[in-house]
């Protein structure tokens, strides 16, 4: 059974220290049930974090909690594999599977043995298809379920993608610039999609975006900032816009 | 170049007639032949692809610094002459080898025997294979495998649901060039397992054989090899689309 939406708001905590040859990753980052925004430079290593985050890499140390559960913690010898930990990953290149249709694709993420554990072997093929195609109704990408990846083009992508990532109800998610193939009003009404589908899910989420502009229409309680592999500022993203305490943050918000 | 590579085959088709094939395919090396080269390049084949997949996937996945010894290893029956390979798989399985002493306690006989055939194919054709799957291992995005895992998949999930329908391909011609291969080999087992009319001699070794006695069976015998090889380049041609 899926457990059911808290009552109490839900808190997330995570602390990874990622060493890779010279580069050295030492971020802390927490939040509740509205999405967190990560920004910073190219190499600044967000997608090692996220990816530590999702149990893809191992920390060197650090934690990874969501509600009372611990996913991982270097201290504890707690580590969690990545199909046990309901985190759903969004990468930026989208890893849509192209030997499968967009609803394949889609439904993949109700066939693993996490999905059947829940949906109690009721996962049918055709089953999970349906659920598949409603959820890609809703997001307005449903007449590209039998289309393959290599036919759809950037933007169409990141939807599928997306729809797969939110499809088996993780119970946090991490977006790697999940909009920046759309053009601008794709994703300015998807943008609206993915900040009330977050919101009325009370679904943790990681966004990590280049564009100030999601910022603003995700409402996140916090942005962090990630700078070669520290946090260079984090607050409201009202109070980095007016004091920047690093010029990358000052070009961020002077868009 | 081309003329120098197609012109020997359109020879070695026109050499022979209807009634000489005939002949040469009554021919009593050539049945025996046929059945033991089939036999042991499907055993040695089998054994390739179950244990030169994992090997693949290790080498693939794990940094590429620190697998390097392992592709050396992998490389190595590829420039060693097979002449080299059959003594050196001598030295190991043969009475006075490595294991030659405990092998003879436990009453098994390797050398000169189909398993020795079947062993010198898988040392000089498993290279072909191991090489050609770690390729297609390799060229599978990283980011779908993560993807699968956060879906629920364990690792073997990920692997057989994203990783072989995408290396397949690859994988798939690796397995037919270690299978010619391995239909080829003469020089190894030669040595290893001698050229026993239906216990250890192969195709290759039967032509050899017959080259002595009737030209006519081994002219059959190589019209029957060329054209399995021609057979393979098929789903070759089709992985490298």
């Amino acid at each position: 059974m899926r457990p059911a939406p808290s009552p109490t708001p839900k808190r997330w905590r995570v602390r990874v220290q990622v060493e890779a040859g010279d580069f050295r990753l030492d971020a802390e980052l927490e939040g509740g049930e509205d999405p967190v925004v990560v920004v910073g430079p190219n190499g600044a290593g967000k997608t090692t974090f996220l990816r530590a985050v999702c149990g893809a890499c191992r920390p060197a140390a650090g934690t990874v909690r969501i509600g009372d559960r611990t996913l991982f913690d270097s201290d504890k010898g707690i580590d969690q594999p990545p199909e046990d930990r309901r985190i759903g990953y969004l990468p930026q290149g989208c890893g849509l599977f192209p030997h499968l249709t967009a609803a394949e694709n889609v439904a993949f993420g109700l066939v693993g043995r996490g999905a059947r554990r829940q949906a109690g072997r009721g996962g049918r093929a055709a089953n999970r298809r349906r659920a598949a195609v409603a959820l890609m109704e809703e997001m307005r990408c449903a007449d590209l379920a039998d289309r393959f990846p290599a036919s759809l083009s950037g933007g169409e992508r990141q939807r599928v993608a997306l729809a797969r990532t939110l499809l088996p109800n993780p119970e946090m998610v991490l977006l790697d610039e999940p909009l920046s193939a759309m053009d601008a009003p794709a994703r300015r009404s998807f943008r609206d999609y993915l900040a009330a589908h977050l919101a009325e899910r009370n679904r943790p989420a990681i966004v990590v975006t280049h564009d100030a502009r999601d910022v603003r229409a995700l409402g996140p309680s916090q942005v962090y900032v990630l700078e070669d592999g520290r946090i260079a500022q984090q607050g409201r993203p009202e109070r980095l816009a007016a004091s920047p305490a690093t010029a990358f943050v000052a070009g961020f918000f002077a868009e | 170049m081309l003329a120098l590579l197609a012109v020997p085959l359109i020879a070695l088709a026109g050499a022979s007639s209807p009634t000489d094939l005939l002949a040469g395919v009554r021919h009593p090396l050539f049945g025996p032949a046929l059945r033991l080269s089939a036999l042991t390049t499907a055993a040695s084949l089998a054994v390739v692809v179950a244990a030169g997949t994992p090997l693949a996937w290790w080498i693939a996945t794990r940094p590429r610094r620190r697998v390097r010894w392992a592709e050396s290893l992998v490389d190595l029956p590829i420039v060693i002459p097979p002449a080299v390979m059959g003594i050196a798989l001598l030295e190991t399985f043969g009475r006075g080898g490595l294991f030659g002493p405990a092998l003879a306690e436990a009453g098994v006989r390797v050398a000169f025997t189909a398993t020795a055939v079947v062993l010198a194919q898988i040392v000089v054709s498993a290279p072909f294979y191991v090489q050609a799957a770690a390729a297609a291992f390799r060229k599978v995005d990283e980011d779908m495998l993560i993807v699968a895992r956060t879906l629920g998949q364990s690792p073997s999930g990920a692997f057989f649901r994203v990783a072989v329908p995408l290396a397949a391909p690859g994988v798939v011609a690796g397995a037919a060039l270690s299978w010619a291969r391995a239909m080829g080999e003469f020089g190894a087992t030669l040595l290893f397992a001698g050229n026993l009319p239906g216990t250890t001699q192969t195709m290759p070794l039967a032509i050899y054989a017959a080259l002595e006695s009737d030209v006519r069976a081994a002219i059959a015998l190589a019209l029957v090899l060329a054209a399995a090889g021609g057979l393979l380049l098929l789903p070759l041609r089709l992985a490298a689309r």
